[in-house]
């Protein structure tokens, strides 16, 4: 019995220091951006970074635990970012308070995101690995170019109206989403509410990572025969696992929307998905601290070694190659270890020569 | 009744008749061996015992309750729990959440209750924590718990499959060479556990062997299977000296 107690303050702790850095980490940078100290190009990429690292975790859920390459993280993120932004934009006029419309586009948002991912995950239920990391990729793609290029909504006195065509039957003055032209967005998005939703999703996926229901999707990740066999449906978890994903992608997607003027479908290209499997793979496969601090470094280095002009790109991929070698070559890893031994003896003899 | 009841089971791939014919029946409490040759046809019998395969006739009763063609996880529910020839354990998980997945169906919480910590997680959890280690107390498993499956030692990979097997509370229980690549001092004490699990937990357990020592040890009836069909049925000792199992396994 003894173990298993240390085994489950283990995990509690990981969540629990995770959440502590989180907090630390707003209190730092709010302080450092309260006092000035903070440049502006850093204080524009708080919001994004918070975005990002939603994603990141929330996408660790099906590549991490679920063990299913996943391509189209940005088609969800949009269909959130897509319907909340419609949804804050119908109800500017019905509520006053910015704050409780923002919430509840994220809720509609997330509850989108999550149909969609329903949807998906059944479509995909009998596929494995490449292939369906092929169909997540077109339903990505699908999601960009039909949201961003052919939907028009108007919204008038008599209710909404829509158009798929080219918008020409509706009222510009109403207009609310304009195909190519995208949706006009509030700016609601603050840090704080980014850093509380990233808190949030860290709960979620980490309390269910220590569940009933996230063992079974580890299972299928390990298994999937020895986890029917124990009587575990994995149609079932992995439908949860992708559900639950889309979910979280899709409130990052409102939360992400918002800090624009306008949101338009390019942004949400196939790049997007892969940044965020970057940052995924990069902080470790359901390791979900790693995945903040991957997504905090992969958006502030982009914008950090802007002054290289051209050759940017390049040295993001060298840095990426570098890092990658670092965090997960087995000789790397063992350097490492042997690094912090020889450290931690240092302290140790200098902990006794002081005694 | 009889535990398990198997009726004239065939199954074919293309042009083989991999298993023609099969017919057992398996009393409460036994510990019965299946052997036979390679390529017999014992682990396709376990996959259609198991509904891995859908059979293309025949029958197969546990317990009086009718389960042929139902899917793994609803057969695995209704009783039969097995192991498998090449290990396959949850290897990224720890020895004590291999058998708390195996309860998965015996403590029953919704995820939500797991996302938002409410109280039944943790008392569910509790639950599932104490028989879990009580199950590897069993197989001498408990300093273990919070080892990484992977990182067991083999012998110890096999308990740990059995032990999971047995936390989702089965009636009937199917091992597949639980013996296969373990060393003479092993396969010994594999002997010694496999009695204990059907006495302590009056398990009745169908098992295929090739180590005729094991096989000849604990095994009170026997089949022996030849190209998918029966050869011999019966009495350990009966079936062993039949010259028809001989010529079987030894050649003429």
């Amino acid at each position: 019995m003894k173990s298993k107690k240390i085994n489950i303050k283990k995990s509690t702790l990981t969540t629990l220091i995770t959440i502590a850095g989180i907090i630390v980490a707003y209190i730092i940078m709010n302080t450092l951006s309260n006092g000035g100290f903070l440049s502006y190009k850093m204080q524009g990429l708080l919001v994004p970074i918070c975005a990002y690292a939603i994603l990141a975790v929330s996408l660790n859920l099906v590549v991490g635990l679920l063990g299913e390459l996943s391509l189209g993280h940005a088609g969800f993120l949009y269909v959130g970012a897509y319907t909340g932004a419609i949804f804050t934009n119908i109800t500017a006029d019905m509520i006053s308070n910015d704050l409780v419309r923002f919430i509840l586009g994220m809720v509609v948002g997330g509850v989108f995101a999550a149909i969609f991912g329903l949807i998906i995950g059944s479509a995909v239920l009998k596929l494995q690995g490449d292939y369906l990391a092929i169909v997540t990729l077109a339903f990505g793609e699908i999601i960009r170019s039909v949201l961003g290029n052919v939907l028009y909504i108007s919204k008038d006195s008599s209710g909404l109206h829509f158009d798929v065509n080219d918008g020409s039957t509706l009222n510009p003055q109403d207009m609310i989403a304009k195909g190519a032209q995208g949706i006009t967005v509030q700016r609601l998005s603050t840090f704080l509410i980014g850093i509380i939703l990233l808190i949030l999703t860290v709960l979620i996926v980490m309390n269910l990572s220590d569940s009933r229901a996230g063992r079974a999707i580890k299972a299928v990740r390990d298994n999937k025969i020895a986890t029917e066999a124990v009587g575990i449906s994995v149609s079932k978890y992995r439908l949860m696992a992708f559900t639950i994903s889309a979910a979280l992608a899709g409130v990052a997607g409102v939360y992400y929307a918002h800090n624009f003027a306008t949101l338009t479908g390019t942004k949400f290209d196939f790049n997007f998905s892969i940044n965020i499997l970057v940052m995924v793979v990069l902080g470790g496969m359901g390791n979900i601290p790693g995945s903040i601090i991957a997504a905090i470094i992969l958006t502030i280095l982009p914008e950090e070694i802007r002054f290289l002009g051209n050759y940017r790109m390049v040295i993001y991929a060298v840095v990426l190659i570098v890092m990658m070698i670092f965090s997960w070559n087995p000789k790397c890893i063992e350097f490492r270890k042997v690094v912090s031994a020889k450290i931690k003896s240092v302290f140790k003899k200098k902990n006794k020569e002081v005694q | 009744m009889p535990m398990l009841e198997v009726t004239n089971l065939s199954i074919s791939f293309g042009g083989l008749r991999a298993v023609d014919n099969f017919n057992v029946k398996i009393e409460e409490g036994q510990l019965y061996g299946l052997i036979g040759p390679n390529g017999a046809g014992k682990t396709t019998i376990f996959n259609l015992l198991t509904g891995v395969y859908k059979p293309d006739s025949g029958s197969v009763k546990l317990d009086g309750l009718d389960i042929t063609g139902k899917s793994v996880v609803q057969i695995n529910k209704d009783g039969i729990a097995r192991t498998f020839q090449n290990i396959r354990l949850f290897g990224k998980q720890s020895v004590l959440d291999n058998v708390k997945i195996g309860l998965h169906n015996i403590h029953k919480y919704p995820a939500i209750a797991g996302v938002l910590k409410l109280p039944s997680y943790f008392k569910h959890e509790k639950q599932m924590n104490e028989e879990a280690m009580e199950l590897l107390k069993v197989f001498d498993l408990e300093s273990d718990a919070d080892t990484l499956a992977s990182n067991l030692p083999y012998g110890k990979q096999r308990k740990l499959e059995i032990a999971r097997a047995l936390a989702t509370k089965p009636k009937l229980l199917l091992l597949d060479e639980p013996a296969a690549g373990m060393n003479p001092n092993e396969t010994m004490e594999l002997v010694k556990t496999i009695a204990f699990v059907r006495e302590h937990f009056k398990m009745t357990i169908l098992l295929i062997e090739h180590d005729m020592k094991l096989v000849s040890s604990i095994c009170e009836q026997l089949t022996v299977l030849n190209f998918g069909s029966v050869l011999a049925q019966g009495d350990t000792t009966e079936v062993l000296n039949n010259p028809e199992v001989i010529k079987a396994y030894l050649g003429e």
